[in-house]
């Protein structure tokens, strides 16, 4: 776990596993929550839509890093976007779900796109691409290409899951998190050093709001 | 004492009470019109032989004035009331194939619940449906089946509303042979019932009110409001989507809480010294804009503490409380992670979210125990995850699990035997007598169903037994304060008393004189007992001031954005 700080370990602390924050976006049930159930506890169930947002936090270890993600559950109806909207900020990476048996869904997770793009700037951000429920293959009506196509259009990961039958789940995470530390080396871990700028922009961001109201 | 008489099932007292300045119409009711206006007391003769007003010495000379909340009819009486059915109710032998188990609704194949065929028989030999629309007609809930495929029948039940609305009228309830319709407005939204059970049009209404409180509590009764006025024909499925569930898990307690039916909540029994100290570590776990701390295990609630300033302005209410654990059961199937959303408590402030924090504390899910917190900052779930460290590192420093496992098989309950009077069945016994400040929670016993009510189906049965007599204490028109009722399969008793309502099961050979010894050894055993089964002196705690002290006054951002 700690023998490497070979790489870019950021000054002081070399015990402690990077951080990283995830927000799941997307419109409702197409497999959230149950994405990050499977990546935290390897199960499977038929769960009830989430209500406002679930935290979760999972530890990986990626060649020989460990790192630790703080996984941001949002819900998918529409009545609790305003207040996960509170939890895009700040955050490392996101995670579009999309349901392959749902055009609309894929409509969606575009437009999340658009949101993101307008909150943070492309390095600010790494962005995955799940197109889930491949278990519904029959009723699929988002072609592997399609989704492709657009992650490459954005540069951004992309993958197919099912939560059910566990089907490159953890996956899907792991690049996640691998891309992360790669960006991580790159910047030469402004993680850290991130957080006392992102809340100033959080009172800002407040601020705004209540002006506009 | 009024407030009493009108406390029908479960959730809201008063019912009946239409002094709402905001609703227009006047309220035609009747329960009996003929008897009603005239008889205000109480305890009028006794007319069937099940009753015995008197056959025990009331402790209390002053008599309850039940009456006084319930508008009279003086205008129109818009009930029709062919035939007083309660007691028929389900035994009609209208509908082909209507046996015992379609009696239950157990002959419709449960399956998903858009998927019923609202056209079958199963569908419509229910027990119980219950619908929510808007005023223009739109279907917006069903209990069974899809909304969408009773738009014609929703369509039918929003004429009548209207029909008699434009007469400057509200209907409130039709009766037929076998069935009780109950019609509510409550704003934008008309809620009806339709019943086979022996559940009065009292009772019936206060689950509809349950209802409409549970889609405030995802919405705020000011965010329903303003989607309606803005467009009148709004879907609002489209902000409730996922709340379906929810609704029907509300509606499947009901059934079979008594919680709701007696307006007041479940404790786990525990030893008071353990409770207290539990207690004092919420208060210990506090954030600055925290307002409410709950520990529950399912629907029992193990202790809530409350903010000393949110206190003056209002008492956490049984109903909110009940709605809130439906919410937080209802939506955390899988019991991980921590949850973070609005909500709203429709009796503290129905036009406010508060911010509840969600998490379930230890890893073993026999003896999952819920921390709720509610916070007036949206901005707190760090804070209040940091409580939760403490609640947490508390527990274990208490070796809670071991109390709360209760010997490994569950959460600790108690059996009836523990009274130690062999005719004694099930009861359910809820006290009025309590220190002052103990009044903000008003709360119940009961112990586990045994024996013969092991079945759902004799469960369900000694519940119908139980919603009856609580519908004849508690009637409108004609409330009675005691009540001995020789059933088929057992004998029951019902008492309500300054001090106490209480509601006792015997087996069905028990002699009045039986029954009373019993009743006498089983208030005697409450009082030796209830430090251990309620919560008496409720914690409370001081945290910064300012914002809780107006409750949540931001209302409904989250509503801003969906829109």
């Amino acid at each position: 776990m700690a023998q490497t700080k070979g790489n870019t370990q950021p000054e002081g602390a070399p015990h402690q596993p990077f951080v990283f924050k995830v927000v799941l976006l997307g419109s409702s049930s197409v497999g959230k929550s149950s994405l990050v159930i499977r990546l935290i506890k390897n199960d499977f169930k038929e769960i009830l839509p989430t209500m406002g947002c679930a935290f979760f936090t999972q530890m990986m270890e990626i060649d020989n890093s460990a790192l630790k993600l703080e996984i941001w559950d949002t819900a998918g109806q529409e009545k609790y976007h305003s207040v996960c909207h509170l939890y895009f900020r700040g955050a490392n990476a996101a995670i579009l779900v999309y349901d392959i048996a749902n055009k609309d869904s894929f409509q969606r997770a575009q437009n999340w796109w658009k949101e993101l793009e307008n909150e943070f700037s492309p390095d600010e951000i790494v962005v995955i691409l799940v197109g889930n429920k491949t278990d519904l293959e029959d009723s699929r009506e988002v072609t592997l290409e399609e989704g492709k196509a657009f992650a490459e259009s954005k540069k951004l990961l992309f993958m197919e899951t099912s939560a059910k039958l566990n089907y490159q789940v953890t996956e899907a995470f792991t690049a996640l998190a691998r891309e992360l530390l790669k960006r991580e080396e790159q910047n030469g871990g402004q993680t850290q050093q991130g957080e006392p700028r992102v809340d100033l922009k959080t009172t800002r961001i407040v601020k705004n709001k209540c002006c506009l109201d | 004492m009024e407030a009493r008489g009108g406390v029908g099932a479960g959730s809201a007292p008063a019912p009946e009470a239409s002094g709402d300045p905001e609703r227009p119409f006047r309220v035609a009711s009747a329960q009996e019109p003929a008897g009603a206006p005239g008889s205000p007391e109480a305890c009028g003769p006794p007319r069937a032989d099940e009753e015995l007003p008197g056959a025990l010495a009331e402790p209390e000379k002053e008599a309850p004035t039940h009456l006084g909340v319930h508008e009279l009819s003086g205008q129109t009486s818009l009930e029709k009331k062919d035939n007083k059915g309660s007691k028929d109710a389900g035994r009609a032998g209208k509908m082909p194939g209507t046996g015992d188990g379609s009696q239950r609704g157990e002959l419709a194949a449960p399956g998903p619940r858009d998927e019923e065929d609202v056209t079958a028989e199963g569908w419509r030999s229910r027990r119980k449906h219950v619908f929510v629309l808007s005023e223009a007609g739109k279907p917006i809930y069903s209990r069974y089946g899809n909304e969408e495929a009773l738009s014609a029948t929703m369509g039918v039940m929003m004429a009548l509303v209207s029909f008699i609305q434009s007469g400057d009228n509200a209907i409130r309830s039709i009766y037929s042979d076998d069935r009780t319709l109950v019609f509510l407005q409550q704003g934008p939204l008309v809620l009806v019932a339709v019943s086979r059970t022996p559940q009065s049009a009292a009772q019936l209404r206060c689950e509809l009110l349950g209802v409409h409180a549970q889609i405030v509590s995802v919405l705020t009764r000011a965010g329903v409001a303003r989607v309606f006025e803005r467009q009148r024909s709004y879907d609002l499925r489209r902000l409730l989507a996922g709340s379906e569930r929810i609704l029907d898990s509300l509606l499947d307690g009901a059934e079979r809480e008594p919680g709701f039916l007696l307006g007041a909540v479940r404790c786990l029994p525990l030893p008071a010294p353990f409770r207290d100290s539990l207690g004092a570590l919420l208060q210990r776990a506090t954030a600055p804009s925290l307002a409410f701390s709950i520990l529950a295990a399912g629907r029992h609630l193990v202790t809530a503490a409350q903010e000393r300033a949110v206190l003056e302005d209002c008492r956490l209410d049984p109903a909110d409380l009940h709605l809130l654990l439906n919410l937080v059961g209802a939506s955390s199937a899988f019991r991980a992670g921590e949850v973070w959303a609005p909500v709203c408590l429709p009796r503290f402030n129905p036009d406010g979210f508060f911010y509840a924090y969600v998490s379930y504390l230890g890893d073993n899910t026999d003896y999952a125990i819920c921390l709720v917190l509610l916070s007036t900052d949206r901005e707190a779930f760090h804070a209040l995850a940091g409580c939760k460290r403490i609640v947490e590192e508390g527990l274990q420093a208490l070796g809670a699990s071991r109390v709360l496992a209760g010997g490994g098989v569950g959460l600790p309950s108690y059996g009836v035997s523990a009274v130690g009077t062999p005719d004694l069945r099930h009861f359910l016994y809820k006290p009025f007598d309590v220190p002052d400040n103990y009044r903000q929670l008003p709360q119940f016993t009961s112990p586990e169903m045994e024996g013969p009510y092991a079945s759902e189906c004799e469960r369900q049965r000694l519940f119908d037994l139980y919603y009856h007599l609580h519908g004849r204490l508690h009637s409108p028109s004609r409330p009675l304060r005691l009540i001995y009722h020789v059933a088929e399969k057992e004998t029951l008793l019902a008492w309500v008393t300054p001090k106490f309502e209480l509601y006792a099961c015997f087996n069905p050979l028990v002699t009045k004189s039986g029954a009373i010894h019993a009743v006498t050894k089983l208030l005697r055993w409450v009082k030796r007992e209830e430090d251990r089964l309620f919560i008496r002196y409720p914690p409370k705690y001081s945290t910064a001031p300012g914002p809780a002290r107006h409750g949540p006054n931001r209302t409904d951002s989250a509503l801003e954005n969906g829109l």
